[in-house]
């Protein structure tokens, strides 16, 4: 297991990525041959119509396929291929995922949310307190509703749970699926805020996100997924001036 | 109706067990395939009930109980003809699974199963203390049953009335099954939003399955009752209760078939285990229990859902299965009489909230909203997430009644009205989350809103007296399929649709109800580009064709190109109402809603 | 009935009630981490007390033979299962050694115990102690073997598992423990008077059991990391999944707990009742009952249900004897009557 506060590698070489990543849902090809990369501290869009494998991607390097979900190819963490370690392992190491739905405790409060994010992170001089206060200072609204029942709270409020949750396990990999679905675009202005701040503190982050370009606007890199495949990749800023990529995800709006 | 080789094959297997009984077989064969018949009997009941229902229930046997008892009381204590015993057993189930069925309907799923537990129990409890039943003796000497004076006693004889009322049950049931009550029966797996949108009334539906499955248990006792010629309580235990359950799930609980199949198997694999076991392993134990539980655990291991669908797939590689519905090719006799909604004209008042308001203990969800919507017109609702839309659009479609306000539709007051009521008046509506019943065709799933378009009785329906209103409302169905465009996936399963078809299908389902108003909630989240274009020219092909729409919506770009009218909320109030343009420019909103990512 | 008969039958209803509030819970317990409605809860009741039954009697406890059996049993499903995944990722050498531990050194040791110590003049402390160091790892290996492979089918499906596994323990506490039920020693001969009502101290053993076991509940679900960690399971599953609270891992506390509970039930009501190999099952139902009329998810709830469940039981025992589990059992159709009036709209799956 790697120190804690150590800066993940060299310039160049990738935190996390992915070679030749396949899932399969029975007799479904939900995700072909994809091969993605993350440097430290970048963030990295992947845009994609409903139903290419977005989530499925995202899942497989997490290790949290439903039970009739298989994948295959590599999964390389800082250089190590983690493809067939549980999740448990993996959270260990330094991946964490924020899914679409949240998936919070609701009937327990946020402050016991944010403790069982760290449920894996057994590190002497690290305590609960430390972890809960890093996690105030970035969302402060928490601080005043850590004793609030998590489901009783605000859908912009429930996301900021669900990354801080995440947080706890401090993981040098961030994954977001759809961190701004459902939420309105001052609130989703505020997670974006969040996690291009996130950056400096070295963490890399995968984002899967509807709002192509709100997306695009925060990230250093993308990738846009068609049915299984990557169909194109590059620069953000360059993705975003594609006239195909603008055409399929961005709409007209001016 | 076109009949498919696979259907009749089903009906060539049945008949050879009804062959069976000429057939110089020994009589232990008879009576396993007496009780495999008494037991399908039951366990089809539990397909309707559990597997398409979706209620659970352990104490069916305490209902096959009643019906033994009954008859065995009647003909013996009384003296009267086994027939009425039959009739009397069948009310008392009836009324008892009615009685018990009201109170435990409206419960949440875990507790039907649990309480089929305790009340099982408790019926086998009293069937084995009152004096009258003969306590745990039971009672003996019933007659056996005669028609026009011949004797019926005899197993072989008793075996073809035993199977001709399992193939009664059972063409009642396939016909139930496709019928306009039956599609009300299987939209109440879905939960209760979604059929009580459609005018279904899903207390009165699960109380009716629930007696229809008691009603079959209590034949089962009947015949039991005059083929053993006494009863007595431990045969109606709840052990027998879960074994009836065992029988549907092994056999696959969502199938019709299934149910036999399950009965066949789990006697047929008793009765061998307690022929061979005793010799392998000895008698000084109850080994064929251990194994049978093992065995129960390792099928559900490999078949979680029972063993008919691994059947029915391997018959389907030699012949792919056929549509089940088909709606007829030109319109039924009597199609065009059937009555429609006259449509308010064009621009008059038809949707009129005032001061509307919901509270939820101390938070106020939706503060006071007054708008109004005019007949062709298409209207949306948007605001920031948290701002009482969804709220706002419960009010309107009656899954929420309002805590003070009116809301008015077309001059009637509908705030305290259930969505059931709504729907009646001319108001259908779609789903965020899409509802519908992903293995039945997209045919079927949309004439689930045609529900209130018809009024064939379950009773009918299993006749087969509801033909020619069934064919109007496939017809109907079919013609809204069209409309939106679905045409080609008729007979597709709605499952394998993409998210977009399956939000135009819950369209088509709601214009079945012959609506004035169509409300959309969030039609175009998670649909990309494509999908919600396909979409936005579908609600102008609506519009043009005069409906109203009230559209809920998030995505901006997708409502400012279609709206005539925004209505904007932000925490429960109405902020701001306009042309698309106008709010667009508005700084109340802008500020609130359109902020940008700085 | 004078004020002497009733306190008496109070007495016996609450000490009863007790053990209910103990099987309820773990039913609550087991279901909202697992979904599993946990049928079997009756064998362990059995289990439990024919076990410390055996001990007391200087008989070898069979129970040991069967948890040897189990183990391997477990032991050989694990390394199947690594061996079948062989070809998507490598043998856990780590994980299958923990598991040898476990499922085949574990019972060994315990056998070694059996045999070797002289349990009959052991204090009655040690020998529950030794019986629940027997029926929890059989729980743990249960809940492995049956229900783990199949941790995300439907609660149907589950609950159809629950019952095999119950016909399969019901069927092997016939082999084991034969057909003859036993009672145990009582746990203290002494008693007391409160004016006119003799206190069996038999029945404040019993009730102060409950009560330490269910405060130790609380502080666990209350204060512990662990505790926690199981209610986040049974709130959500895949939350639980997400920070790192294994399914498989929350499945076995909840039922170890569970199998403990039941067992620890069993040894509770033996010194007074005759305890077969099928008594279990009816315990446990009343447990149902309770944990019912706790809608299945509040623990005080069950507790307050279960108090009413050993109360109506025991007054009905009295008036009417011949009725008692007929009435014990329709007390759940009112108490769902009132829960549909109350709860108004009906709840979405």
């Amino acid at each position: 297991m790697s120190a804690p506060q150590q800066a993940p590698q060299a310039d160049g070489q990738s935190v996390l990525e992915t070679r030749n990543l396949c899932v399969r849902y029975g007799k479904v090809e939900a995700l072909r041959a994809t091969s993605i990369r993350l440097q430290a501290g970048q963030i990295v869009t992947v845009i994609g119509p409903n139903g290419a494998g977005k989530s499925s991607l995202l899942n497989a390097i997490m290790g949290l396929l439903p039970s009739n979900g298989t994948s295959e190819g590599q999964v390389l963490y800082l250089g190590h291929d983690v493809a067939h370690h549980n999740i448990e392992h993996r959270l260990g190491k330094g991946l964490a995922l924020v899914p679409e739905k949240r998936e919070l405790f609701t009937t327990m409060t946020v402050e016991d949310n944010l403790v069982l994010g760290a449920y894996r992170r057994r590190k002497s001089g690290w305590s609960y307190r430390d972890g809960l206060e890093g996690i105030y200072k970035i969302f402060p609204r928490l601080k005043e509703r850590r004793k609030q029942l998590a489901g009783t709270m605000s859908g912009g409020e429930r996301q900021m749970v669900a990354i801080g949750r995440a947080l706890m396990s401090d993981p040098k990999v961030l994954m977001l699926d759809e961190p701004s679905l459902g939420l309105a675009p001052r609130v989703m202005a505020e997670v974006f805020h969040v996690i291009s701040h996130l950056r400096e503190s070295g963490v890399a982050t995968l984002l899967i996100e509807q709002n192509s370009r709100a997306a695009l606007q925060v990230s250093d890199y993308g990738y846009v997924l068609e049915v299984g495949d990557v169909t194109l990749e590059g620069k953000a800023s360059d993705l975003a001036k594609n006239p195909k990529v603008i055409e399929a995800y961005l709409g007209k709006h001016a | 109706m076109k009949s498919n080789t696979t259907k009749k094959l089903q009906w060539a297997f049945f008949a050879w067990f009804l062959i069976f009984p000429v057939l110089p077989v020994p009589n232990y064969w008879i009576t396993i395939g007496n009780y495999i018949g008494l037991y399908s009997i039951v366990a089809l009941g539990l397909v309707l009930l559990t597997g398409i229902g979706g209620l659970t229930s352990f104490g069916q046997a305490a209902f096959v109980g009643l019906g033994a008892y009954t008859t065995a009381y009647m003909s013996t204590a009384l003296g009267w003809s086994p027939w009425l015993g039959l009739f009397a057993g069948l009310v008392v189930s009836g009324v008892a699974a009615a009685l018990i069925g009201s109170i435990t309907v409206r419960l949440s799923g875990h507790f039907l199963p649990l309480a089929t537990i305790a009340w099982g129990l408790s019926l086998y409890y009293l069937f084995g203390t009152l004096e009258f039943l003969g306590k745990y003796d039971g009672l003996s000497g019933i007659p056996s049953l005669s028609v026009f004076g011949q004797d019926l006693s005899s197993p072989r004889v008793m075996y073809v009335v035993i199977w001709l009322s399992l193939g009664g049950c059972l063409w009642a049931l396939l016909n139930l099954l496709n019928s306009r009550p039956g599609r009300a029966i299987r939209a109440l797996a879905k939960g209760k939003t979604m059929p009580e949108a459609m005018g279904i009334n899903t207390a009165t539906y699960k109380i009716l399955i629930f007696a229809l499955a008691a009603l079959m248990a209590s034949l089962s006792g009947w015949l039991y009752a005059h083929l053993q010629r006494s009863v007595s309580a431990t045969p109606f235990g709840l052990h027998m209760g879960i074994e009836y359950l065992f029988m549907a799930v092994v056999g696959g609980v969502g199938h019709v078939w299934g149910a036999i199949l399950g009965a066949t198997m789990m006697t047929g694999l008793k009765s061998q285990l307690q022929d061979w076991l005793p010799l392998i392993l000895g008698s000084s134990g109850n080994f064929e229990i251990v194994v049978f539980g093992v065995l129960i655990v390792l099928i559900l291991l490999f078949a979680r859902d029972g063993l008919w669908p691994m059947v029915a797939g391997v018959w389907a590689n030699f012949h792919p299965p056929q549509p089940a519905v088909v709606a007829p090719e030109i319109a039924p006799e009597g199609f065009g009489d059937m009555p429609r909604r006259t449509k308010p004209s064009v621009g008059s008042l038809i949707l009129e909230v005032s001061e509307a308001r919901k509270q939820f203990g101390g938070l106020v969800a939706v503060k006071d909203m007054t708008f109004e919507i005019r007949a062709g017109e298409v209207v949306g609702l948007i605001g920031p997430n948290g701002a009482g839309k969804s709220t706002m659009f419960n009010l309107v479609s009656g899954v929420l009644p309002a805590s003070s306000g009116e809301i008015h539709f077309c001059g009637k007051r509908i705030d305290q009205l259930d969505s059931r009521h709504i729907v009646k008046m001319g108001i259908g509506r779609s789903f965020q989350h899409v509802h519908l019943i992903p293995h039945l065709s997209v045919l079927e799933n949309v004439a689930m809103g045609a529900h209130l378009r018809g009024h064939s009785s379950p009773l009918s329906a299993a006749l087969r007296w509801d033909r020619h209103e069934e064919a109007q409302l496939l017809f109907l169905a079919a013609e809204q399929i069209r409309r939106v465009g679905l045409g080609e996936y008729m007979h597709t399963a709605a499952g394998s649709l993409a998210l977009g078809q399956q939000r135009i299908l819950e369209i088509a389902r709601a214009l079945c109800t012959d609506p004035t108003l169509l409300l959309l909630d969030e039609p175009a989240a998670g649909l990309r580009l494509k999908e919600k274009e396909a979409l936005a020219d579908l609600i102008r092909q609506l519009k043009a064709e005069g409906m109203s729409v009230l559209l809920v919506e998030h995505d901006m770009d997708f409502v400012m190109g279609l709206t005539d009218r925004l209505v904007v909320m932000e925490f429960g109030s109405k902020i701001a109402e306009g042309l698309p343009a106008e709010i667009q420019k508005n700084e109340t909103v802008l500020a609130a809603y359109l902020g940008g990512i700085e | 009935m004078d004020m002497g008969v009733f306190a008496v039958l109070a007495q016996d209803g609450i000490t009863n009630g007790a053990v209910y509030a103990l099987l309820a819970m773990a039913l609550v317990l087991v279901f909202s981490v697992t979904r599993v409605i946990f049928l079997p809860q009756g064998e362990f009741i059995g289990y439990g007390a024919l076990t410390v039954a055996a001990l007391q009697s200087g008989q070898y406890p069979r129970l040991v033979s069967l948890l040897m059996a189990v183990g391997a049993l477990t032991f050989c499903v694990e390394l199947g299962t690594a061996l079948y995944n062989k070809r998507y990722k490598p043998v856990p050498k780590l994980h299958l050694m923990w598991s040898a531990i476990e499922n085949l050194a574990y019972p060994a040791l315990i056998w070694v115990l059996a045999r070797s110590i002289g349990w009959q003049d052991m204090p009655m402390a040690a020998q529950i102690a030794f019986a629940l160091a027997m029926t929890i790892p059989l729980g743990i290996m249960i809940y492995r073997v049956a229900f783990q492979p199949m941790a995300e089918a439907s609660v149907l499906v589950l609950l159809i598992v629950a019952v095999g596994v119950h016909f399969a323990m019901l069927g092997l506490g016939l082999f084991i423990f034969g057909p003859e039920g036993s009672t145990t020693r009582s746990f203290t001969e002494w008693s007391t008077e409160i004016g006119a009502m003799l206190v069996s101290g038999q029945s404040l053993v019993v009730i102060a059991v409950s009560l330490v076991m269910i405060g130790a509940l609380y502080v666990f679900f209350d204060r512990s990391l662990y505790g926690k960690a199981l209610r986040a399971t049974a709130v959500n599953r895949k939350g639980a999944q997400l920070v790192g609270i294994g399914t498989s891992q929350a499945g076995r506390m909840a039922f170890g707990l569970a199998a403990g509970l039941g067992s620890l039930a069993g040894v509770l009501i033996a010194p007074l009742n005759t305890v077969g190999y099928d008594t279990g099952f009816v315990v446990a139902l009343k447990g149902f009952v309770a944990a019912i009329v706790g809608g299945l998810a509040s623990y005080p709830l069950a507790a307050a249900g279960a108090a009413l469940v050993g109360l109506l039981e025991s007054y009905s025992s009295f008036w009417a004897s011949a009725y008692k589990e007929v009435i014990v059992f329709t007390l759940i159709i009112p108490v769902l009557a009132w829960r549909s009036l109350t709860s108004g709209h009906g709840d979405e799956e």
